[in-house]
C-alpha cells in the first residue's frame, strides 16, 4: 500500500472496455476493413455509457497498417461512430505495441491535464494487407506517362524487362525487421537458440495456450469482453476464431518449420495468428469519473518502454518489464496476474528464462539479483495471442483489458501487461483493480 | 380578387413584402427572387402570376442585360400552382381566366428579347417546372433535395401552364410525355442527362457558372432529334398515342383515370402546331380539373399534406431508436429507421436471429441508401445489441417480439426500469390490447402503437396507437417520428385491428369465401381491380401470407364478428402460405408472374358489392366507433395503407358517390344473403353525407375507462405491477 502512496496522482481510470471476436486471416481479406471493425466495437462500447460520445476529449488508435483509404484511422472511426467533428483524433503507431501506446498516450495526455475522457485502442485488419509492387515498376510507368513520342516510349519499352512488376506482401514486408532483414520468426529463433528452447516446449506451450483460451470460452469470459460482429451476408461472428480445443503436441509437432524452413522449430502452430480485430479502452480522470458518475474496473499508469538490439526483440518485454517494477518499487512477488503478449512461444519462454537468469539480469540489465520466475499459473491465465490471435495493433489494447477483467475476476489487485516490439521494444503496463479493497 | 389584394395593401400600414423582389447585380444582370412570405413554399397562385405579369411587363420597357429567376426560400424553387385554389374553383370562368393568367404570364417570360435562367434548388414541380421552362436556360443545383417533374396526372389534371407543349419541344417528344404521363421527378442529374437542365452545378459555383452561361450560350436550346421530330408526322403520331394509350390504361384506366389520356389525346391532336396546342391546354386542363377523379386525387393530396403536418408543432425527438426483437418486422423496422438517418439498437437474445435481419438490412441500404459511402453510414448506424445496452440510451423503444401477452408485459415492466424519464415506449402489437399491455407500466401515458405493415419498405403508412392511458404528447411525437420516417402517420384508437386491419379484413375473407363457393380465383380479383382496387384480393392474401390473414382473423374473431372461412385454414394447414411457400390461391414459380390454382365460375355481377362494401360497413364502424378522428384521414388511410382505389376518394368517399339510399339498399341485400356475416352497422342512420360527421359513440373509451380507474382505485399501482395478465 505504502510503496505507492508517493505515486497517487500518477492513476488513470480504466472505465469499461470492448473488443470484436478476433478473426482469423485465412488468406482472403475478412468483410471488415480496420475501420468497420473499430466502429462495431466502439458504437457498442459508446451505447452503453452515461454521457454522450461528443463529449470525449479524444480517441486515440493504434493501428501499423491502415489501408489507403484509411488515413488517420482513428478520426475514421471517431466520425464514422458518431463521435461528432468536434472530437480530435490520431493514430499512433509502435508496431505490435501500437495498442498499448494508444492507451499509454491517453494516459499521459490525461495526467498533464489535457483531458479528462479519452476513447484509446488498436485495430488491425491483417487480412486486409495490401499487396504492393516493386518501386522499379512504379518508377516505370511514372516514366511512360511522363514520356511523349514514340521512339522515347519505345526506348523505355526496351527497359522493361530489368523491371517488370513483382508484387509482394505488405504484410510480410512488415513483419520483417528493416535493418537487419530478419523475419520477426527468425528472431524467435535466435531467441530459442540462445536460451536453448526445445520445439517440444514451444508446442507444449502452445497446446496450454489453446486449452486455456477454450477453457475461457468455454466460461464465457471471452463472450462477455467482445461484441458480436454482423456482416452484410448475415453471418455472426459471436467468438474469436483462434482457439482450438483439439490442439495437441502429436499435432502441432506434424507441422513445418516456417521462417527457417530447413532446420527451425517455430511453426504456424506455435506462433501467435494473424487476424482481425479491435479493442477500445474507455479512460478517465478521477475528476471526469465524478462528473459522469462511472464505475471504473481499473486504474493504469504510464507504460514503461525498453530499446535493445533487434534481433533480441522478443526479449522486450523483460527490460520493459523490469523498469516498470523499479519505477512502482514492486517485485515480481507483488504481481498477481501476467499478460505477456505470445508473439512467439519461444519468445515468451526465453523472456521467463531470462527474468530467472542471474547473469542475464545483471549482465543486460545491471540488476544485483535476478528478476525472478513468474508462476505459471499466473501468465496468460487464459491463453495468449497463439490461441486468440494477434492483430498486431490491437492486442496491446486487449491484454490491458483482458488483465483488468481477470483481476476483476480473480478478485487481486495488480496485474502487469507486456508485449515484444518488432524492431528491438518491449513495452509494459502496470494494471490496478480499481474495487478491490486490498 | 385582384382589387381585393390592391384594397388590402392600401389598408394595411406595413405593405408585406413584394412576392417577386428585383436586385440588381449591378452588371446589368437582374436577379428576380421569388419569396412568398405568406406561405412555406413558393407557389404560382393568382396573386403571384399577377405580380410577376407586373414586373415583366416593366423589364419589357426597360431591358435589364439579362434575368435570373429563382427562389428565396431554403426549401425549394417553385412548389407548384396553387392546387387549393385549382380544386376549389368550381366556376368554369373562374377557372380558366386562372390558367389562362398562367398561360399569359409563361408566354410573356418566354418571348423576352434578352436570356433568361431559372436557377433551381430543391422542388420545381407543376407550374414552376413550367414557368422554368418558359425561360431560356435551366441552371440546377448539384444536390440531392433538387425534384424537377410534371407530376399533375397524380392529381387528376395534366400541365396547364404551357408545359406540355414547352417540355416535348425541349427534351424531345418521347421523353417528355413519358415524364408527364408517369408525373415521375427527375434528381439534378438526370435533369441534365435529359437536356431538360443546361447545367448541375454545386452551390459554391452557381454564380460562376450563370454568368459563365450567359456570356458563352446566346442561343435557345431546343431538341434536334431527328427521331422526336419524326414522332410528330404522319403515320407515326397516331401509333405512338395509340401506343402510349395501351401502355396507360394498364396503370390508369381511361374511365377511372383521364387525365393521361386527355394528355395523349392532346398530343395527338396538336404535336405539330404548339401554338394550337398551347390553346387547346387550357381547355383540356379545364376540363379535366371538374372532374370527380380530380376532385377525389387533389382531396388526398391535402389528406396527406394535413398528415405530413399530424407531428408539427411537436418535436418527435428521437435520435436513437431500440428495437427488441429482431424477426422480420423488428429487423425491418431497426434497417428503415437507421436509413433515415436515426442510430438505432437491435435487441435480440439469439445472436443467429441477427444475422437474416442484417442481411436484409445490407440489401437494403445498397438498393436505397444512394451510394455505398451513404450505405456504410447507415450500416455504422444500426447496431447489434445482445445485451439491451441501448435501452438506457434510446429516446424510443419498440417492442416486436412475437405476439405474447404476458411474455410482452415482461418486457415492458423490464424496459421502462431502464427507460429515460422523457423516452417513450412503444409496441409493434397488432393484436394485443393497448390497455392490457399499458396496465403493467409505472407511467402508461408514455406507451403507444406503432402499427408498421410488412414490408416496410414499401407500406408508406404508419398506424400510430393511441391507448386510453396514452398521453396526446406521446402520440403527438409518435406522429412526427413517423413523418421523419418518410411515412405517412394515421392516428388510431386502440381497438381490434386498428383501422386497415379491420377494413381489410371483411374485404379479404369475402374474397377466399367466394373462391370456396367455387368462383374462380381470377375472376373474384379481376373484379376487385376493375372496381379499382390495385391487386386483387385473393393475390393481396398470398401476398401478405395466409397464415398471417388467418392469425389476424382469430385475433379480431375473438371481439368481432368474422370467422375464419373453412378455405384459408385448410390452406394454411396444408402448407400452403402464399407466396412465401409458393403457393396460396396462387402458384408463385420464381421470377414469373402468378397463376391462378383454381379455376372455376365466373363471378357474378354483383361481386364489387360482396367484396367492397363489407369493407364500406366495416368503415362506418370504425368511424361511429371513433377509431380515427374522422371520415376523411379513414379515407386517406385506407388509400395509403391499403391502396383503396385512389381516384375514389376512399370507402366512406365511395359510399358517399352511392347516396345513402343506395348504399343501406345494397348493404341490406348482401346482409340477408350472407348468413350473418353482415350486419347493416347502425351509423349509416346518423351518418350525415353532406359533412361527412356522426356522432361518435363513447361506448368504448368509457368501457376503458371504467376498467383502468378500477385497477387504479381498488387494486393500487404496485399490486397492478405483480399480476400481469390480469387485464
Amino acid at each position: 500500500m505504502n510503496k505507492n502512496s508517493s505515486n497517487q496522482a500518477q492513476w488513470v481510470y480504466l472505465v469499461d472496455g470492448i473488443r470484436t471476436p478476433f478473426l482469423k486471416a485465412r488468406g482472403r481479406a475478412n468483410p471488415f476493413s480496420a475501420a468497420d471493425l473499430a466502429v462495431a466495437a466502439g458504437r457498442s462500447l459508446l451505447i452503453r455509457q452515461k454521457f454522450d460520445a461528443s463529449q470525449l476529449d479524444e480517441v486515440i488508435l493504434g493501428c501499423v497498417m491502415p489501408s489507403p483509404e484509411e488515413t488517420n484511422i482513428a478520426r475514421v472511426a471517431a466520425l464514422r461512430m458518431g463521435c461528432g467533428p468536434g472530437v480530435p483524433a490520431q493514430t499512433v503507431q509502435r508496431n505490435c505495441a501500437s495498442g498499448l501506446q494508444a492507451v499509454d498516450t491517453a494516459v499521459r495526455t490525461i495526467l498533464s491535464g489535457q483531458g479528462d475522457l479519452i476513447l484509446a485502442g488498436g485495430v488491425e485488419a491483417m487480412s486486409h494487407a495490401p499487396l504492393q509492387l516493386n518501386a522499379s515498376f512504379v518508377d516505370w510507368m511514372a516514366q511512360w506517362r511522363i514520356r511523349r513520342g514514340w521512339r522515347s516510349k519505345m526506348e523505355l519499352m526496351a527497359t522493361l524487362p530489368r523491371c517488370l512488376p513483382r508484387p509482394f506482401s505488405v504484410l510480410l514486408k512488415g513483419l520483417q525487421d528493416p535493418i537487419l532483414g530478419l523475419s520477426m520468426g527468425q528472431t524467435a529463433e535466435h531467441l530459442a537458440h540462445r536460451f536453448g528452447i526445445k520445439r517440444e516446449e514451444m508446442d507444449a506451450h502452445a497446446v496450454e495456450s489453446h486449452r486455456r483460451a477454450v477453457l475461457a470460452q468455454e466460461a464465457g469470459w471471452l463472450k462477455e469482453e467482445s461484441i458480436v460482429l454482423a456482416d452484410h451476408a448475415g453471418i455472426i461472428y459471436a467468438a474469436d476464431q483462434g482457439p482450438r480445443p483439439d490442439s495437441s503436441p502429436e499435432k502441432l509437432a506434424s507441422l513445418q518449420p516456417v521462417f527457417d524452413r530447413s532446420w527451425g522449430k517455430v511453426t504456424a502452430g506455435n506462433s501467435a495468428q494473424v487476424s482481425d480485430g479491435a479493442c477500445w479502452l474507455l479512460l478517465a480522470s478521477a475528476e471526469a469519473v465524478d462528473r459522469h458518475d462511472l464505475h471504473p474496473i481499473a486504474r493504469v499508469s504510464p507504460a514503461s518502454w525498453a530499446g535493445l538490439a533487434p534481433e533480441n526483440m522478443g526479449l522486450g518485454p523483460v527490460h520493459a518489464m523490469a523498469h516498470l517494477l523499479a519505477r512502482q518499487e514492486l517485485t515480481v512477488a507483488d504481481v498477481d496476474a501476467w499478460e505477456i503478449n505470445e508473439a512467439f512461444a519461444a519468445q515468451i519462454l526465453a523472456c521467463r528464462r531470462a527474468m530467472a537468469d542471474t547473469a542475464y539480469c545483471h549482465k543486460e540489465m545491471g540488476l544485483d539479483t535476478p528478476m525472478g520466475e513468474i508462476p505459471d499459473n499466473k501468465l496468460n491465465i487464459d491463453g495468449g495471442a497463439i490461441a486468440i490471435g494477434h492483430p498486431v495493433g490491437a492486442s496491446g489494447a486487449r491484454i490491458v483489458w483482458h488483465l483488468a477483467r481477470i483481476l476483476q475476476r480473480i478478485q487481486k489487485r495488480r496485474g502487469v501487461a507486456s508485449l515484444c516490439i518488432g524492431g528491438g521494444q518491449g513495452g509494459a503496463m502496470l494494471v490496478e483493480n480499481a474495487t478491490c479493497a486490498a | 380578387m385582384t382589387i381585393e389584394v390592391k384594397e388590402k395593401k392600401m389598408n394595411n400600414r406595413i405593405d408585406p413584402p413584394p412576392i417577386w423582389q428585383p436586385c440588381d447585380s449591378g452588371d446589368g444582370i437582374l436577379w428576380l427572387i421569388m419569396n412568398d412570405a405568406k406561405r412555406s413554399v413558393n407557389l404560382l397562385s393568382i396573386e403571384a402570376l399577377e405580380a410577376l405579369s407586373t414586373t415583366l411587363q416593366e423589364l419589357r420597357i426597360h431591358p435589364p442585360k439579362a434575368l435570373v429567376i429563382r427562389s428565396g426560400k431554403p426549401s425549394g424553387f417553385i412548389a407548384g400552382a396553387d392546387v387549393a385554389a385549382f380544386a376549389n374553383e368550381r366556376h368554369p370562368i373562374r377557372l380558366m381566366a386562372y390558367i389562362r393568367l398562367g398561360h399569359e404570364v409563361m408566354d410573356t417570360l418566354a418571348n423576352l428579347p434578352f436570356p433568361t435562367v431559372a436557377v433551381i434548388h430543391g422542388h420545381a414541380l407543376g407550374g414552376g417546372l413550367e414557368l422554368a421552362l418558359a425561360c431560356r436556360h435551366r441552371v440546377v443545383v448539384d444536390d440531392p433535395t433538387t425534384r424537377l417533374g410534371l407530376p399533375e396526372v397524380q392529381l387528376g389534371i395534366h400541365p396547364g401552364f404551357g408545359g406540355s407543349v414547352r417540355l416535348p419541344a425541349l427534351i424531345g417528344h418521347a421523353a417528355a410525355m413519358k415524364l408527364m404521363l408517369t408525373g415521375r421527378t427527375l434528381s439534378a442529374r438526370e435533369a441534365v442527362r435529359l437536356g431538360l437542365a443546361d447545367l448541375a452545378v454545386p452551390p459554391r459555383h452557381l454564380e460562376t457558372a450563370i454568368l459563365d452561361l450567359l456570356s458563352t450560350a446566346a442561343s435557345r436550346r431546343t431538341c434536334s432529334g431527328f427521331r422526336s421530330r419524326l414522332l410528330v408526322h404522319w403515320p407515326l403520331r397516331p401509333l405512338a398515342a395509340l401506343a402510349w394509350h395501351r401502355a396507360t390504361e394498364s396503370k390508369a384506366p381511361a374511365h377511372h383515370y383521364p387525365a393521361p389520356h386527355a394528355l395523349i389525346d392532346l398530343w395527338h391532336q396538336h404535336a405539330n402546331n404548339p401554338q394550337a396546342m398551347l390553346e387547346a391546354e387550357q381547355k383540356s386542363v379545364a376540363a379535366l380539373a371538374t372532374t370527380q377523379t380530380a376532385r377525389h386525387l387533389t382531396r388526398l393530396f391535402f389528406l396527406r399534406e394535413r398528415m405530413k403536418g399530424m407531428g408539427k408543432g411537436s418535436l418527435a425527438g428521437i435520435h436513437h431508436l431500440h428495437v427488441v426483437g429482431a424477426g422480420v418486422m423488428g429487423g425491418d423496422i431497426a434497417a428503415w429507421v437507421a436509413l433515415k438517418g436515426i442510430r438505432v439498437t437491435l435487441q435480440d437474445s439469439h445472436p443467429t436471429r441477427l444475422g437474416p435481419a442484417f442481411k436484409r438490412a445490407a440489401e437494403l441500404f445498397s438498393r436505397k441508401a444512394g451510394g455505398w459511402r451513404q450505405a456504410r453510414e447507415a450500416m455504422d448506424r444500426l447496431i447489434p445489441d445482445l445485451n439491451g445496452d441501448g435501452v438506457a440510451k434510446a429516446d424510443l423503444v419498440i417492442e416486436a417480439i412475437s405476439e405474447n401477452l404476458s411474455a410482452k408485459q415482461a418486457l415492458l415492466i423490464e424496459l421502462e426500469s431502464r427507460l429515460k424519464p422523457e423516452a417513450l415506449l412503444a409496441t409493434n402489437t397488432s393484436a394485443l390490447s393497448l390497455q392490457e399491455l399499458a396496465l403493467v407500466l409505472k407511467r402508461p401515458e408514455r406507451l403507444f402503437g406503432l402499427h408498421f405493415f410488412n414490408p416496410v419498405e414499401k407500406m408508406g403508412l404508419i398506424e400510430v396507437v393511441s391507448g386510453p392511458l396514452t398521453h396526446e404528447e406521446t402520440t403527438k411525437r409518435g406522429c412526427a417520428f413517423a413523418v421523419s420516417l418518410d411515412r405517412l402517420p394515421l392516428l388510431v384508437q386502440d381497438s381490434p385491428g386498428f383501422l386497415i386491419n379491420r377494413l381489410l379484413m371483411p374485404y379479404l375473407l369475402e374474397a377466399v369465401l367466394m373462391a370456396s363457393e367455387g368462383f374462380s380465383v381470377a375472376s373474384v380479383d379481376a373484379a376487385a381491380r376493375g372496381f379499382g382496387m390495385p391487386m386483387g384480393p385473393l393475390l393481396l392474401a398470398d401476398q401478405v401470407g395466409l397464415d398471417i390473414i388467418l392469425s389476424v382473423c382469430e385475433n379480431l374473431s375473438v371481439n368481432l364478428n368474422c370467422a375464419a372461412p373453412t378455405l384459408l385454414r385448410e390452406r394454411v394447414n396444408s402448407g400452403h402460405l402464399g407466396k412465401k411457400s409458393g403457393q396460396g390461391f396462387y402458384h408463385h414459380p420464381p421470377g414469373k408472374p402468378a397463376r391462378p390454382v383454381q379455376s372455376g365460375r365466373q363471378a357474378p355481377e354483383d361481386t364489387v358489392d360482396r367484396l367492397i362494401l363489407p369493407m364500406v360497413n366495416a368503415a362506418m364502424t370504425t368511424l361511429r366507433q371513433g377509431v380515427v378522428t374522422d371520415a376523411d384521414l379513414l379515407d386517406a388511410g385506407m388509400v395509403f395503407g391499403a391502396g383503396f382505389a385512389p381516384f375514389r376518394g376512399g370507402p366512406l368517399s365511395y359510399a358517399k358517390s352511392l347516396g345513402k339510399e343506395e348504399v343501406t339498399r345494397r348493404l341490406r341485400e348482401i346482409s340477408i344473403r350472407s348468413n350473418g356475416r353482415l350486419e347493416v352497422d347502425s351509423g349509416w342512420k346518423t351518418f350525415d353525407f353532406a359533412t361527412e360527421t356522426i356522432p361518435v359513440e363513447k361506448g368504448h373509451e368509457q368501457e376503458y375507462h371504467k376498467r383502468t380507474t378500477y385497477y387504479f382505485t381498488t387494486v393500487g399501482k404496485n399490486l397492478i405491477r405483480l399480476i400481469p395478465g390480469t387485464g
